[in-house]
C-alpha cells in the first residue's frame, strides 16, 4: 500500500483540455474521493493514475515510483468500473482468479485467495455463478472481489456505485466503508454524488473545469469552502449568494446590501475589486415576521426531518433550511435573517473566499 | 373485446396469418430443394421421364454413378466376370456396365471443403482484427477507409475476372487451393470487417481496460476477453462467408480446372451416357447442400442473436 502523488498533471484531448496542471497527494491508507459534475475531468484523472490514459504532461508518483508512462499492466493498482466489466462469459470463480492466473500464481494459491476475497465480500455462496444471474449488488462485490485479490498498492474506483438503485447504493456505501477500515488500502474513488463523497471519504478533491479547486476533509469542505463553485456544488441545496457591491476591506464586519445592513464576521483580508458575493447556507438562515429581508414563500419542499422553503425577495431567490414544525404557506409574506454569523464573502473577480474570523 | 392481452402482443388471428404466410413461403423455397432431392434418388429413366413422376420406386443408381466411373460392355464380357461383390456393383451390372475406378467427386468436395473452411477462417480472423482496430483505435482517416472497404462489394465480384484471371495466372496461383482461398477471402473480408466492427463496439471497452489493469497486454486482452464475447458475432459473421465462398460458381469455373476444382463447377459436368447423368447431379448438389446446411444448423443460435444483436441497446 502506498501514497499516491500527482504532480503538474495535464491532459489534452486536441484542443480541449479535460485535466489543467493538477497537483494532488493522497495519503498511504487514505480514502480519498473526486468528486465534482459531470465532465469536470475526475474520471480522466483517476485514468491517468490507472494507465488506461496517458497524461500530456507532468508525472504520477506511486509509492516513490514515478508510473506516469507505464502501461496499466505495469502499474501495481486494481479498478472498479462503473458497470463493473466483469467478464461475462465467465463464472464468478474465474473472474475473481483471472488477474491471478496472469501473474501466473500456483492454482492452490489462487483458490485460497480467491476464496478468502469472497469470504469477505459474503460472496462465496454463488462462486460457481454466471456473472449474468447476479443481481447488481452481487456484481458490485464481484467486482471489489477481482480487486481485492490482486492486494495491489491502490484501488481506483469509477463511480462504482453508479448504477444500483437509491436504497442499495446507500447498504453498498456502507459495506465499502466497512471494507475500507478492514483492509486499508489506499484507495481514489471518483463520484459526482456530493452524499456518496461525504459518507465515504477521509478526504475529498472538488474538481470544476479540469481544475482541483479543494482538497479537504468532508466537514472543512463542507463548512469552509474554498471557492464559489465548491461552496454551491457543496450541500443539499448549494449555498445562497447575494451580490454586495462594495469592496470589502480587512476588519470590516458589516456589509450592504441594497441597502440593508447586515454582519458579517470580521474580515482578515481585503477584495480584489469592488462587486463580491454574501454566501450563506439555508441552514444558517430563519424565517421570522418582524426583521430582515422581506420576500414570499414560492416553494415548499419536504425532506422528512427538515423542510426547505424558497422565499422570492429583491435579491432573487433565496433557500432556507427549517424544521418540519415551521409552517408556511404559499405566497406568503415573511422575512429571513442570518441565524447566526457563519457567513463567508466571495471575491468577485477570484471567486475565492475571503479570509475572515469565520474561515481562517 | 378481448382486453387480457397486452396492445402490443399480436393477436391470434395476426399470429396465425403470420404462420400462413411462413409455410406458403416455406413451401415455396422447398420446392426445388426436394424436387432436387427426389432427383437424387430417381433412375436416370424417370428423372427425365415426361410428364414427371412424383411417386416413383427410389434408387441409389444417382449416389453410385456420382461417386464412380463406369463402362458399358458386352453381354458376353459381363457373363464372363465373377459374380458382382456387392450391391452397387450388382447395380451398375444390371444396367450392363462395370465400374472402373472412383470419380473425382470426393476431391472436388474435399477441395470446396478446404477452399471454404480455408477462406471462411481466413475472412473471420482477419475481419475481426481489422474490426477490432477500427472499433478502438484513432485510425487516420478510419471513415475513408472502411467506405473504401466497403466499395470492393459496391460492384459484382466477377466485373473484376479478367485482371484476376492474367494477375493469377503471373503469380501462379491459378488452379491452386491457396489462390482460391486469397480470392474469397477478399471478397468475404469486406462483409466481414464491417459485421464484426458493429459486434465488436457493442462490447464495452471497459472490459479490456479490466483484463489490461489485471496485467494483461492488448492482444492477450482480445483473444482472452473480447473474442469470446463477440463470439455471436463471428459465428454469424462465419455463416455469411462460409454460404458465399462454398457456393461461389464463377471464379471456380473460371480459375480452376484439376487441381483446385470445388464441387460447384464439376456437379453440373457430370455426363452419362447420351446426356447429362440427372440423378447423378441431383445426388452431388444434394450432398453439396449437407456441409453448409449442418453448420448453419449448429451456429443458428448464435445467427438469429446476431442479426438483431445491437438493434437494441441491453
Amino acid at each position: 500500500m502506498s501514497q499516491i502523488k500527482i504532480v503538474n498533471l495535464q491532459k489534452s484531448f486536441g484542443d480541449f483540455t479535460a485535466v489543467k496542471n493538477s497537483n494532488l497527494t493522497i495519503n498511504d491508507k487514505e480514502f480519498f474521493v473526486l468528486l465534482g459534475p459531470s465532465g469536470c475531468g475526475k474520471t480522466t484523472t483517476l485514468r491517468m493514475i490507472a494507465g488506461l490514459e496517458l497524461p500530456t504532461s507532468g508525472e504520477i508518483y506511486l509509492g516513490d515510483e514515478e508510473v506516469g508512462m507505464l502501461r496499466a499492466s505495469e502499474r501495481d493498482i486494481a479498478f472498479v468500473f462503473q458497470l463493473f466489466a466483469l467478464y461475462p462469459h465467465m463464472n464468478v470463480r474465474n473472474n475473481l482468479s483471472f488477474p491471478l492466473k496472469m501473474q501466473g500464481y500456483k492454482k492452490r494459491d489462487i483458490k485460497g485467495r480467491v476464496e478468502e476475497a469472497a469470504k469477505l465480500l459474503r460472496i462465496d455462496h454463488i462462486l460457481n455463478s454466471n456473472i449474468s444471474s447476479l443481481s447488481g449488488g452481487d456484481r458490485q462485490r464481484v467486482a471489489l472481489g477481482r480487486a481485492l485479490v490482486r492486494r495491489p498498492k491502490a484501488f481506483l474506483m469509477d463511480e462504482p456505485l453508479g448504477t444500483l438503485d437509491a436504497e442499495f447504493r446507500e447498504l453498498m456505501c456502507l459495506e465499502l466503508k466497512k471494507l475500507h477500515l478492514d483492509i486499508a488500502a489506499t484507495t481514489v474513488y471518483v463520484t459526482h454524488d456530493q452524499l456518496e463523497a461525504m459518507s465515504l471519504a477521509d478526504r475529498i478533491a472538488v474538481m470544476d473545469g479540469g481544475e482541483i479547486l479543494q482538497a479537504d476533509e468532508p466537514n472543512i469542505i463542507y463548512n469552509k469552502p474554498k471557492t464559489k463553485f465548491v461552496a454551491s456544488f457543496i450541500g443539499s441545496p448549494g449555498m445562497n449568494f447575494f451580490e454586495v457591491n462594495e469592496g470589502i476591506s480587512k476588519d470590516q464586519s458589516i456589509v450592504n446590501i441594497e441597502g440593508a445592513k447586515f454582519d458579517i464576521p470580521k474580515q482578515l483580508e481585503d477584495s480584489k475589486g469592488s462587486k463580491n458575493f454574501f454566501g450563506i447556507r439555508p441552514e444558517n438562515l430563519t424565517l421570522n415576521n418582524n426583521e430582515g429581508l422581506k420576500g414570499s414563500v414560492f416553494g415548499v419542499e419536504y425532506l422528512g426531518s427538515r423542510k426547505i422553503i424558497t422565499i422570492k425577495t429583491s435579491l432573487g431567490e433565496i433557500k432556507v433550511k427549517t424544521d418540519i414544525s415551521v409552517s408556511v404557506k404559499l405566497n406568503e409574506n415573511v422575512q429571513v435573517k442570518p441565524l447566526n454569523n457563519n457567513i463567508i464573502i466571495f471575491d468577485g473577480q477570484t471567486d475565492k473566499s475571503l479570509n475572515s474570523e469565520f474561515i481562517k | 373485446m378481448d382486453t387480457s392481452r397486452s396492445y402490443l402482443e399480436p393477436s391470434s388471428f395476426s399470429k396465425k396469418m403470420a404462420a400462413a404466410i411462413i409455410i406458403v413461403y416455406a413451401v415455396i423455397t422447398l420446392i426445388p430443394i426436394s424436387w432436387m432431392v427426389m432427383t437424387s434418388f430417381k433412375n436416370v429413366d424417370s428423372a427425365i421421364s415426361y410428364p414427371p413422376e412424383v411417386l416413383f420406386e427410389p434408387s441409389l443408381e444417382g449416389y453410385v454413378n456420382l461417386f464412380t466411373n463406369r463402362s458399358r460392355q458386352s453381354q458376353e464380357y459381363l457373363d464372363s466376370l465373377p459374380p458382382p461383390k456387392n450391391w452397387y456393383e450388382e447395380l451398375v451390372r444390371s444396367r450392363e456396365m462395370v465400374i472402373t475406378g472412383p470419380s473425382k467427386f470426393l476431391g472436388r468436395y474435399s477441395n470446396s471443403m478446404i477452399i471454404g473452411f480455408g477462406s471462411t477462417f481466413a475472412s473471420v480472423f482477419l475481419g475481426a482484427l481489422a474490426a477490432y482496430a477500427f472499433s478502438r483505435f484513432r485510425v487516420p482517416l478510419k471513415d475513408d477507409l472502411l467506405f473504401f472497404i466497403l466499395s470492393t462489394r459496391m460492384f459484382p465480384p466477377i466485373a473484376v475476372a479478367v485482371p484476376i484471371f492474367i494477375m493469377y495466372r503471373k503469380l501462379g496461383l491459378g488452379d491452386t487451393h491457396l489462390g482460391m482461398i486469397i480470392l474469397y477471402t477478399v471478397v468475404n473480408l469486406s462483409l466481414a470487417v464491417w459485421l464484426l466492427k458493429g459486434f465488436m463496439d457493442e462490447i464495452p471497452k471497459e472490459y479490456e481496460e479490466a483484463a489490461m489493469i489485471d496485467g494483461y497486454s492488448r492482444l492477450q486482452a482480445f483473444f482472452k476477453v473480447v473474442l469470446p464475447q463477440a463470439m455471436t458475432g463471428i459465428a454469424a459473421t462465419a455463416i455469411f462467408c462460409m454460404i458465399f465462398s462454398w457456393n461461389e460458381y464463377a471464379f471456380a469455373v473460371l480459375l480452376t480446372q484439376f487441381n483446385a476444382q470445388t464441387a460447384p463447377p464439376f456437379i453440373p459436368t457430370i455426363i452419362g451416357e447420351g446426356g447429362l447423368d440427372w440423378p447423378a447431379i441431383g445426388a452431388g448438389t444434394t450432398l453439396f447442400l449437407l456441409p453448409v446446411m449442418i453448420f448453419t444448423i449448429i451456429l443458428r443460435k448464435h445467427l438469429l442473436r446476431g442479426i438483431t444483436f445491437g438493434a437494441v441497446r441491453k
